[in-house]
């Protein structure tokens, strides 16, 4: 396993996450002659998006848990051409914790398994970046409680490993993905008793323009619809679970009626028995990579933080280029797309009209989806002061609300150095927005984590000896 | 009677094994990870905070909240979603930080 820059020959182009951006960009990038490292945390490749079973559990129709699965199989049989002919290595197990600019081009600093047993340092002239979003949580009382899991969490196990949290399953939350998750889980075998959801789909009707450009997500849209009727799945909009119950486990959640501002409506409280609920409200582009690099980043209409690119898709930082969730969620024919794209400027070539004006309209209606999903500034209505807010370090509302309004605390870092709030494993990736929005600081601005990932200090220590002694 | 997950992908797995969750047996499949083992055994939690000592399991599923750490063969503080659960691989349900050894 190379170890340092000077073992490895220096790839054109190195792209960090093989999910539809990095796959796209990686075989577009080979098509047009470049030499490329694909590099993923996980050991196959899909991503999030495509995440699918191993092959030891010999899943004969991965698709039925897939929509466009063929999209990916078509990526795939490419990918394994590229290999073949030596243009691309797949890098799986590879986890990047950091980019390091270097004379002509970049180190890409990784850490190697899941139990981060061994280091390297891919050298490549060009990176692009492609590591698509997480989750964004909103706590509320009870969300700790194990049974109460995120909607793609649960969608992840089902997808990789075929399992279920619980037999009936409330999904709640706000954002496209809710869909797709509670189709997957009643097609699985899951009760879903209601799916749960903030907004009232209005947003979507105020461009219908926008809409009508991308046919392809109505009729996404659709299937899941059709797959909720057929199991009799409720959809209750405007919406939200305001509480999980149970000591040991989630047994029933309470949901609630949001005024237009995503406020508990008093008195619509209603109890519905489970032993499972799948949460989220939206994603969150994944972006630290970048950013520890000084990349500009733009705020979305969702709220949430998104790397900035020109048309070419290439960042402010050069060399450093960004394609899919990265640049604001928009879902996988779009993060398609923006690889393609970035692979031809990578390339310097031109690229085809029609992909240029396919994602021109995939994007924009993106930038409505986020709009529809912006969460509300009353969805504090649903906190006690109990509830915690940083899981990791079990912050309680109450102790943030101190930190604010009796100490002065007016942004989410003096939060965090009074609290503890984000300190902890996950470097506020679960509480980071709810702490912003308790701290009063509006828009969070870009999270800082110079590392992406949890390093061992002994991989450090002999990152530093190898610059010594290169 | 409801299908289950690996019926709707027409899985055809390789032969069961075993993990040793808490000094018990707990069936896996290759390709599992070992949350998703325990979660096929009804388990959702295997840890307890450090603070308030209350049970935690998986929340993100994708490596990202650690909210799913456990004991694997003796190491703390490893995410059981990303970890293949193998033949022997033994899962002890985590106190805390999980190092009491080196309580002093």
């Amino acid at each position: 396993m190379p170890t340092s820059p000077s073992d490895v020959p220096r790839y054109d182009l190195a792209v960090i996450g093989a999910g539809p951006a990095g796959l796209a960009a990686a075989v577009t990038a080979a098509d047009l002659g470049l030499r490329c490292a694909l590099l993923d945390a996980g050991r196959q490749t899909g991503g999030q998006y495509y995440r699918h079973p191993a092959p030891g559990l010999g899943a004969a129709r991965p698709d039925r848990l897939h929509h466009g699965w063929s999209a990916y199989t078509g990526l795939a049989d490419r990918l394994a051409a590229h290999e073949r002919a030596g243009r691309v290595g797949f890098l799986g197990g590879h986890q990047v914790w950091a980019l390091e600019r270097t004379g002509d081009g970049y180190a890409v600093h990784v850490t190697l398994g899941p139990e981060a047993a061994d280091r390297a340092t891919v050298p490549a002239a060009a990176v692009l970046l492609a590591t698509g979003a997480y989750e964004r949580q909103l706590p509320f009382p009870g969300w700790t409680l194990p049974g109460v899991v995120t909607a793609g969490g649960a969608q992840a196990m089902l997808k990789a490993g075929l399992v279920l949290p619980g037999r009936r399953i409330v999904v709640a939350g706000s954002g496209p993905l809710l869909l797709a998750a509670a189709s997957s889980l009643v097609t699985a075998g899951a009760e879903v008793p209601a799916v749960v959801e903030a907004t009232a789909y209005l947003g979507y009707a105020r461009r219908p323009g926008v809409l009508a450009a991308v046919p392809a997500k109505l009729v996404e849209g659709a299937g899941h619809g059709s797959a909720l009727l057929r199991h009799r799945v409720r959809l209750r909009l405007r919406s939200a679970v305001v509480e999980a119950h149970g000591t040991d486990r989630v047994t029933a959640v309470t949901v609630a009626r949001l005024d237009a501002d995503w406020r508990p409506v008093p008195g619509t409280e209603r109890r519905i028995d489970c032993d499972a609920l799948a949460v989220g409200h939206g994603l969150l582009p994944q972006i630290e990579l970048a950013t520890e690099l000084g990349a500009a980043t733009r705020t979305g209409p969702d709220g949430a933080v998104a790397l900035q690119v020109d048309a070419r898709m290439l960042t402010t930082v050069p060399g450093l280029w960004s394609a899919g969730e990265t640049n604001g969620v928009g879902g996988a024919d779009l993060a398609i797309a923006e690889g393609e794209l970035a692979a031809h400027a990578v390339a310097d070539r031109a690229p085809r009209p029609a992909l240029v004006r396919r994602r021109a309209r995939l994007r924009a209606f993106a930038e409505l989806m986020a709009a529809a999903h912006r969460p509300g500034p009353g969805w504090t209505g649903w906190l006690r002061p109990d509830t915690d807010v940083c899981r990791c370090e079990e912050v309680p509302v109450a102790r943030i609300r101190e930190a604010v309004e009796e100490l002065g605390a007016g942004d989410p870092r003096t939060v965090k150095l009074l609290t503890r709030a984000g300190m902890g494993w996950c470097q506020g990736r679960m509480c980071g927005p709810a702490v912003a929005w308790l701290a009063g600081s509006g828009e969070p601005g870009p999270d800082r984590r110079p590392f992406a990932c949890p390093v061992p200090l002994s991989q450090l220590a002999a990152e530093q000896r190898a610059a010594a002694e290169g | 009677m409801r299908r289950t997950p690996a019926e709707l992908v027409g899985a055809e797995p390789g032969p069961a094994h075993h993990i040793d969750f808490d000094g018990r047996p707990v069936p896996a499949l290759p390709g599992q990870s070992i949350a998703a083992a325990l979660w096929a055994d009804g388990v959702l939690a295997w840890r307890t905070t450090r603070v308030g000592g209350r049970p935690r399991g998986v929340f993100c599923g994708i490596g990202a909240c650690f909210d799913c750490l456990a004991t694997v063969n003796g190491r703390p503080n490893q995410r059981t979603c990303l970890l293949p659960a193998e033949p022997g691989t033994t899962v002890t349900t985590q106190e805390g930080h999980g190092r009491a050894d080196l309580a002093i």
